[in-house]
């Protein structure tokens, strides 16, 4: 069953708003109590998201202890996002799309040849956002601090036959997901340019983030 | 869509051929690390049931490509591994093909356990109490191999969880399967690029066991080539077949 949770926080009273149009990188800091929510403005948008400790950025999301944590694959409100240490870095505190991904991972140049097709290496690729995004954050961050991530908004179901794939998202415009940071954070998006399958319904558009 | 059907038959392979070119026998909890060239054959075999491997790979001279979960299940449309599914780094090209597996279900989605859980699940015993029988864990194994390569906390991604079966329901709840392994159950993976693996051999994080476990496995390695366009890894989907050129043209360049 997929549940949507409201929130009862207004965005016109939110502290920090700023839309990232599709193909653009997003990198900012959260402190421990903001509350941070993604809105899909024009629905079906993959926001392909990373977290790290903003106290020492080596201790990440990790999408295989939070699947552990929770016993579950997908995310929604009152799932725990932990770290590879286990830090409790988030909580989905609100939800009106009612599930997102984490096994799916980010598209890349090289991963769009093994998958579509070998001509389709010139496509911009999240991978190659996230990187611009960690380089102009700072020097030290690079490839190896991306892990595999959190794709808001995206549905990659898996069935009891071990069956995965990308199907239409279940989201649509207006529909938003907000989070409690439980430690300070950096949060990384890539805004997803896939154009190749359904994850984005094939039409890349802007999303709208809001801190609290 | 394309369709394709994970739970059809798993195709047999001949028994590798190769020379044997090394063997080694791990108890419960050990560890181990190595570089095997392209073409090589890694064989693990499950000597008394219920082992859990846990494995992470890199490229053996570029250790920033590294195995990648979301495109190794995407790639290939599976939520789990077997024969004669491939490994994909992430960089779009293959690291390993499993050619031989007598199990059929390979988790690689639930991670590994930490020192914190397994105090938690099994008392907790250190070495001064318990000498080289104290509990060991899956996050400081990889840790401690992954620093003789000049790795650390910054290279764990997702990982393999050999012989280990975890099913998820229509509405995500993943559950582990006991008893999937049975003593003599095995895994062939071979090289399609020079690989370093990483290993160890703690239990899964999700065993419900409360007995801190044992499970020794035997690793053996056979010389072998790279496959043919008509191997049975790269005709599971156009999409190994392409990572396949990839990795080619990788060795092309660099060789």
């Amino acid at each position: 069953m997929i549940e949507m949770i409201e929130s009862e926080l207004d965005p016109q009273s939110a502290g920090y708003t700023q839309v990232i149009d599709a193909g653009d990188h997003w990198m900012h800091r959260l402190e421990k109590g903001q509350v941070f929510r993604i809105l899909d403005l024009e629905g079906n948008q993959a926001v392909d998201t990373l977290f790290y400790n903003a106290d020492d950025p080596a201790d990440r999301y990790s999408a295989s202890d939070t699947i552990q944590g929770q016993g579950k694959l997908y995310l929604t409100t009152g799932s725990k996002l932990l770290s590879q240490r286990k830090t409790h870095l988030l909580t989905i505190t609100a939800d009106t799309c009612g599930r997102h991904d984490t096994l799916g991972g980010a598209c890349s140049r090289e991963s769009n040849t093994m998958r579509y097709s070998l001509d389709k290496e010139h496509l911009h690729a999240c991978r190659d956002s996230f990187l611009r995004g960690l380089q102009d954050w700072s020097p030290d961050l690079g490839k190896r601090d991306l892990p595999c991530n959190i794709n808001f908004f995206m549905n990659v179901p898996v069935t009891p036959e071990g069956r995965l794939t990308f199907e239409d998202g279940i989201s649509a415009p207006g529909r938003y997901v907000e989070m409690r940071a439980e430690t300070n954070l950096l949060c990384l998006i890539s805004n997803c340019p896939q154009i190749n399958n359904p994850c984005n319904a094939y039409n890349p558009t802007p999303v709208q983030v809001f801190i609290w | 869509m394309k369709t394709m059907n994970p739970v059809k038959s798993i195709p047999m392979n001949p028994p590798p051929s190769g020379e044997l070119l090394y063997e080694v026998e791990l108890t419960g909890a050990g560890m181990w690390s190595k570089i095997i060239s392209r073409g090589k054959i890694l064989r693990i075999e499950d000597l008394k049931g219920g082992a859990n491997v846990g494995m992470l790979l890199y490229n053996g001279h570029e250790k920033l490509e590294r195995y990648n979960m979301p495109d190794t299940l995407k790639g290939q449309q599976i939520f789990y591994l077997r024969s004669p599914y491939c490994l994909h780094s992430d960089m779009g090209r293959l690291l390993c093909s499993i050619t031989a597996d007598s199990c059929g279900w390979h988790d690689t989605v639930c991670g590994f356990s930490d020192a914190d859980q397994v105090k938690e699940k099994f008392g907790g015993k250190s070495f001064q109490e318990a000498g080289n029988h104290w509990h060991r864990n899956g996050r400081d194994c990889f840790l401690i191999e992954l620093g003789k390569w000049g790795l650390g906390e910054r290279d764990l991604v997702p990982n393999l969880n050999w012989f280990s079966k975890v099913v998820s329901d229509a509405e995500g709840n993943v559950r582990f399967v006991p008893n999937h392994s049975q003593a003599g159950d095995y895994v062939e993976l071979r090289m399609e690029t020079d690989v370093l693996i990483v290993l160890n051999t703690c239990s899964h994080p999700m065993n419900p066991n409360n007995t801190y476990q044992n499970r020794p496995v035997k690793l053996s390695v056979r010389s072998g080539e790279p496959p043919s366009s008509e191997d049975p890894s790269l005709q599971v989907c156009p999409e190994n077949q392409r990572a396949f050129r990839n990795t080619d043209d990788y060795h092309k360049l660099r060789f």
